[in-house]
């Protein structure tokens, strides 16, 4: 047992962080909010160049093939320094997820320089968060497809070149098996996206899938078989929200920590209130677990073992889905009226927390998917 | 990084659970956590020592195997997975790294090894009535009188006294210094004349807890730990000692995996999805616990002192305690109602669960409450 970093992963932590509290923070924040899809072009070339992008994929494909901790360090950083650019919707999910369908080179091609922005699109109204539970069908005719159905959230889609579609080729709405994935032009005749702006920064589109004909090279990976790697590559996703909403989590707990020893009522801080002081110990309690929870998460969604990876994910995300909130919430009343304004960053990191609480699974489905799954 | 114990840790856990699996006693039926009949506990205890494993933080040099901080937590785990006691921790963990570290030679030679054995049994003389969180207001009083102290006062709160031979108590020897400064650390036996040990009724209808009054106690000038006077940084040492088992991760799996095993055996309860997602959620915060203990461990086993995330141990660790015997009680429902003296014929599914319940509000209480570990941790977050 070792839980101390390499020392690749400790520069690569001291770069990220630098790169997101120096040459980001919430100037920048607010600067990037008004542009097209959260995403500031320069600067998702700069983090290409930084080489992060090519992180999630396998070095044979021209990315890094970096391991789940070393996204969860540089994640961690993001959300420290409020980062809006989509690292997690536009290069985590979509690059596991072409890896672990053993996608060729072709498909990842441009992915790493960040030339391409892709989006995975996977919920649907009335999906109850689940990946399995889909509804949109693709229709085999003649030597290709034709797809429809609805999609519901699509992070990245208004910024995405190619949509990764999860639509079921066989099988009942809700079962696991017959779920294919199908790359989708965004142009296509028949897609139609509603894009919108998401709680706490970035853009997502609610997707109309009507009779998009598609040609048989659009599969990806083999048929009736993306589930597997579709909620593989959610659960990567998943650790890395949780990574980056404890950067948040952190930010906060910093911020409040000055604040209570800078702020005078009564004349003393009011750092020297026993009821405010417990308020932030509670605070550090459950940042520190919640790190616990990610380091965790980070190594055994590695695991080959599927049970493992499933537990270990839910585990975290249930527990974070909780202790964000918790953190987020007294670290707005412990700030007073100044927290709950759009003037000082501690609401704008409390909207991302409020947003990642949702995003990736609820605690409640991660509770019940913990619950339906035994250890091994 | 990585998360799993060595090849020889895992060989070294088999060794133990094998141990384990052949010597816990259990005809007394599973565990409820609570350490009541004296004589199961210091067979037990005993039984241990014989082995050479009951002083089992400790270095062979005083009686102990040598373990390293990770074998010491995989053998308390083993120990709480098989459901048996923990040993009294007031000679073995308190007191033990005490005279370790500020002991003079004959003190060591004649106190721990017969800890080590389980021969002798210790209780600690902290609280007075006028000094619970604010221990250092404490009043019973020694003076120095020739080759002995004359003890004067009242503890109050002392788990096992009425088992002990022995008391570690803090004493004041000057009055007339700040506080802090005028406290001394004294080993006192607890068959000398002039002491009165009378017990405490629990809410658990257990008799853990004493009053100990001390009426011109005559205690050997010879039975003084380090300097007079310097009694405070003694109990201070005392309480930072040995911080990875303080969060009882693997008693808090044990009980439960019982509730987990009487819901399963529930027809109502094993289909009732708000009672699974209890269970998830108690797992899942227990799973946080676990690695924050660990990475606890991680730091202690590399020689570094335990970081800032341990401070909260305490805390959760003993939050989720209460949070599982709630479960246990509640979902137990009528089945956990029977008040247990001993050995009564009941379902063991929730034997003791209310009793445990009860039992269990004093840990948020000893060893400094909670509400104290919180006054800590912002002293250092703030610095103020």
């Amino acid at each position: 047992m070792d839980f101390s970093y390499s020392q690749e992963q400790k520069m690569l932590r001291e770069s990220a962080t630098r790169f997101a509290l120096k040459g980001y923070g919430f100037e920048r924040y607010k600067t990037t909010l008004p542009l097209p899809g959260h995403c500031d072009p320069a600067l998702w070339s700069q983090i290409a160049e930084f080489g992060w992008l090519g992180l999630p994929l396998p070095e044979d494909a021209g990315g890094l093939g970096g391991s789940a901790l070393d996204i969860s360090l540089i994640c961690e950083a993001l959300g420290g320094g409020m980062v809006l650019e989509p690292y997690v919707a536009g290069a985590v999910l979509p690059g596991r997820l072409l890896s672990f369908c053993g996608a060729d080179a072709g498909r990842l091609a441009g992915l790493a320089e960040g030339k391409a922005q892709l989006a995975v699109a996977w919920a649907e109204p009335g999906s109850a968060e689940d990946p399995a539970c889909c509804a949109t069908r693709a229709q085999a005719e003649g030597d290709g497809y034709v797809l429809s159905g609805r999609k519901q959230c699509v992070l990245n889609a208004p910024n995405a070149a190619t949509l990764i579609v999860s639509a079921r080729t066989s099988g009942s709405d809700s079962e696991p098996g017959g779920i294919s994935l199908f790359a989708v032009d965004a142009g296509s005749s028949g897609v139609e996206l509603k894009p919108y702006p998401v709680m706490g920064g970035g853009y997502a589109a609610d997707i109309r899938l009507d009779r998009v004909r598609l040609e048989a090279t659009a599969l990806i990976g083999a048929a009736d078989a993306g589930f597997a790697p579709l909620e593989a590559a959610l659960d990567h996703a998943t650790v890395a929200a949780c990574a980056q909403a404890l950067g948040a989590m952190n930010a906060l707990l910093e911020r409040t920590g000055n604040y209570l020893k800078v702020r005078k009522q009564f004349g003393t801080p009011i750092g020297s209130f026993q009821a405010l002081q417990h308020r932030l110990v509670e605070m550090f309690v459950e940042v520190e677990q919640s790190r616990s929870m990610v380091v965790m998460s980070s190594v055994r969604v590695e695991s080959a073992e599927p049970a493992v990876r499933r537990r270990a994910v839910s585990a975290a995300k249930a527990y974070l889905g909780q202790s964000s909130k918790f953190v987020a919430q007294q670290a707005v009343q412990l700030h007073g009226g100044i927290g709950v304004t759009e003037e000082l960053d501690v609401g704008h990191y409390f909207r991302q927390l409020s947003a990642f609480g949702t995003l990736y699974g609820s605690r409640e489905y991660h509770l019940r998917r913990f619950a339906a799954t035994p250890a091994p | 990084m990585n998360l799993d114990f060595s090849p020889e840790d895992q060989a070294f856990r088999a060794e133990i659970r094998a141990w384990m699996r052949d010597n816990v006693p259990l005809q007394e039926g599973p565990s409820i956590g609570i350490p009541s009949h004296r004589e199961t506990q210091f067979a037990w205890e005993r039984k241990l020592g014989a082995k050479g494993w009951l002083a089992y933080t400790w270095t062979k040099e005083y009686g102990g195997p040598g373990w390293t901080a990770t074998q010491r937590y995989i053998f308390d785990t083993e120990r709480a997975l098989a459901g048996a006691p923990s040993s009294s921790p007031f000679g073995l963990s308190m007191l033990g790294p005490v005279l370790m570290h500020y002991g003079n030679e004959a003190q060591k030679r004649r106190y721990l090894p017969p800890i080590a054995r389980g021969e002798e049994f210790w209780c600690q003389g902290y609280s007075e009535p006028a000094a619970g969180s604010d221990l250092a207001g404490l009043k019973t009083r020694a003076t120095r009188e020739a080759d002995h102290y004359l003890v004067n006062g009242q503890k109050i709160w002392t788990t096992q006294a009425h088992w002990a031979n022995f008391m570690f108590c803090l004493v004041r020897t000057n009055p007339d210094v700040p506080k802090q400064q005028g406290i001394s650390f004294l080993l006192i036996d607890m068959s000398t004349p002039g002491i009165e040990i009378r017990p405490i009724t629990t809410i658990d209808g257990h008799h853990h807890l004493n009053e100990v009054f001390l009426t011109n106690v005559r205690v050997p000038a010879e039975n003084l730990v380090g300097e007079e006077g310097n009694g405070w940084t003694l109990a201070k040492y005392l309480l930072t000692h040995e911080r990875t088992s303080i969060a009882g991760v693997a008693d808090s799996y044990y009980q439960l995996g019982r509730l987990r095993e009487a819901v399963d055996a529930d027809p109502v309860l094993v289909r009732d999805p708000a009672v699974a997602r209890r269970l998830a959620a108690l797992e899942v915060d227990l799973i946080a616990l676990e690695y924050t203990n660990l990475r606890t461990l991680d730091r202690v086993s590399k020689g570094q002192p335990p970081g800032s995330e341990s401070s909260g141990l305490k805390i959760k660790g003993t939050e989720l305690q209460q949070a599982i015997s709630e479960a246990q009680m509640e979902l137990g429902g009528l089945s956990a109602l029977p008040w247990l003296s001993a050995g009564e014929d009941v379902d063991p599914a929730f034997a003791g669960a209310t009793q445990r319940y009860n039992f269990l509000r004093a840990s948020s209480i000893y060893g400094g409450t909670n509400e104290i570990q919180k006054n800590v941790l912002a002293k250092l977050l703030l610095q103020l």
